[in-house]
């Protein structure tokens, strides 16, 4: 099995960095398989058991490489791009962390348009290519802290959301920023089925304050390692906030409006108690089912890395954000 | 004497089965997670299977007696501790990992997660009762303990309405999965509704 597959993508042309990734993967996944007994939800997927029996051919995702200029740098060990793009939160593809890769290879980027609209005196439309030309791209290696108490370190291209809302002209009604990834059940599985979506409610809302948007750590990503994104890490456009917890940072955004009222957000809607608007990483402010005060690092190592470490307030991004918040409980506002 | 024979036989590959399933996916399990080969985040990984695994074997063990009952096997009841002893040994594993590679022995984490978190907290008290199960399991003990022995041993439907409440609880959104194990458990329960309302009388 694991020769037919190779087989599959050799046929295809690819990078050489490709070929490696997703047969490193699917060999992982493979071992996974071979583990035998899953849950319950095994028994039932229907996605798993094409896995099984289908001869279909994926096509899989392509990426195109991406220069850009590194501006912001970090002393962490950055986690390897297989698993950066390899275990990925993004519920409209699966709810397992290997469920994106899988099951996003035939998503389509190419064309797409992402709006600015709202409270803005010039609205904006950019067109796939637009995302990559519109404004410089910087490379900046970011911590990622998920809600789940594991991060990694990643190298994103991109550039600052303020350069695109400035652009657009905010009027001064602009208080808040609203974010909203593309609804297509055809594409996303998880659209369509609440079994593989989590039962979350869709099209995945997210949302910041107007000077969080405006902050210059906050990035929009078109790529990682040196490639245009994957798609199961957001294609072609995300948004990535280092200082707040991972599902702030939206995925495949096809609108941004701006706002003079909180907008509603997805987790926030579907547990109150559990995810805030802010979502700030914060070590002192546990999740009600677990603590937030250390976290494990996926880097390279298997079972027996010691990877658990503190988790630092803003996710180590004090200094530049702290600020945001000075006259605010961020025990209330979690 | 054929029928005898073959029954006997039928336990004995039963009981070798079990064995090598159990044995082969835990130690492969491990193999892989050590050899990071499991995916970028094996301790995720490894939790996730232990969990499932001693779920799954619980639920196994407790089906015998409605099948026993159902189809006349007698001979099945004979596999039903083995299930039991490998769904503790699947918990036990479950436990120590999250105590090695999840808190990474960061014992003050370790225990306030047990007191503070109510998903774990019901866990524990599962893995306490298939403890207590696995050590009076014994024959010896089984027969110094006489009527207490069955009595202790029904606390094991209590152990199985924790672990799924622990399932239902650690999930984030996904609950679809564990309500299906929440519904299958209730069926174990409702199978045996009349042992169950005898205790209470």
């Amino acid at each position: 099995m694991i020769k037919n597959i190779t087989r599959k993508f050799s046929s295809c042309q690819l990078t050489e960095n490709q070929v490696t990734d997703e047969t490193v993967y699917l060999k992982r996944r493979q071992v996974l398989k071979q583990l035998g007994f899953a849950g319950a939800s095994a028994l039932l997927a229907n996605n798993a058991q094409a896995d099984w029996f289908s001869k279909e051919e994926v096509t899989p995702f392509t990426t195109q490489l991406l220069s850009a200029k590194n501006t912001i740098t970090t002393d962490d060990i950055l986690t390897p791009e297989a698993k950066v793009i390899s275990h990925n939160n993004f519920y409209e593809f699966g709810t397992s962390k290997n469920d994106p890769i899988e099951n996003a290879q035939q998503f389509k980027v190419n064309p797409w348009q992402l709006t600015i609209s709202g409270e803005v005196d010039k609205p904006i439309t950019l067109d796939y290519d637009d995302l990559y030309k519109a404004f410089p791209l910087e490379e900046r290696i970011y911590r990622l802290r998920c809600v789940e108490a594991w991060s990694m370190v990643v190298p994103w291209i991109g550039f600052p959301l303020a350069d695109l809302i400035k652009k657009a002209q905010p009027n001064s009604k602009a208080k808040y920023v609203a974010f909203e990834t593309l609804y297509d059940p055809e594409q996303m599985p998880g659209q369509s089925s609440r079994r593989i979506g989590g039962g979350i409610d869709y099209p995945y809302l997210e949302g910041l304050r107007i000077d969080e948007a405006m902050n210059p750590l906050t990035l929009l990503s078109v790529g990682l390692y040196g490639k245009t994104l994957p798609a199961q890490n957001g294609a072609p456009i995300r948004l990535v906030v280092p200082w707040k917890y991972g599902f702030k940072s939206i995925k495949s955004i096809v609108a941004i409006k701006l706002m003079e009222k909180m907008p509603p957000t997805t987790w926030n809607i579907l547990a109150p108690r559990e995810y805030g608007f802010y979502a700030n990483v914060n070590p002192q402010v546990d999740h009600p089912r677990w603590s937030q005060a250390s976290e494990r690092r996926i880097t390279s190592g298997g079972l027996f890395a010691r990877n658990r470490i503190e988790t630092l307030p803003f996710n180590g991004y004090g200094e530049e954000v702290a600020h945001l918040y000075k006259n605010m409980d961020l025990r209330k506002n979690y | 004497m054929s029928a005898k024979v073959n029954n006997n036989r039928i336990v004995f590959s039963l009981k070798v089965a079990i064995h090598v399933i159990s044995l082969f996916l835990l130690s492969n399990l491990y193999f892989q997670a050590v050899s990071d080969n499991l995916g970028a985040d094996p301790v995720e990984a490894v939790l996730h299977f232990t969990g499932i695994g001693a779920f799954n074997l619980l639920i196994l063990s407790l089906i015998i007696s409605p099948l026993a009952q159902h189809f006349k096997w007698a001979f099945l009841l004979k596999i039903r501790r083995l299930l039991g002893l490998y769904s503790f040994t699947y918990a036990l594993c479950h436990l120590l990992s999250f105590l090695a590679f999840e808190v990474q022995f960061d014992w003050s984490l370790f225990i306030s997660e047990i007191i503070e978190r109510p998903y774990i907290t019901v866990g524990m008290l599962a893995v306490v009762i298939l403890l207590l199960l696995t050590i009076t399991s014994l024959s010896l003990i089984k027969k110094k303990m006489g009527r207490n022995w069955q009595q202790l041993h029904n606390w094991v439907y209590l152990a199985l309405c924790l672990v799924a409440l622990h399932f239902y609880w650690s999930v984030k959104s996904e609950i679809i999965e564990p309500s299906i194990y929440i519904a299958i458990s209730l069926l174990l329960i409702y199978l045996r509704k009349n042992k169950i309302t005898r205790w209470f009388k």
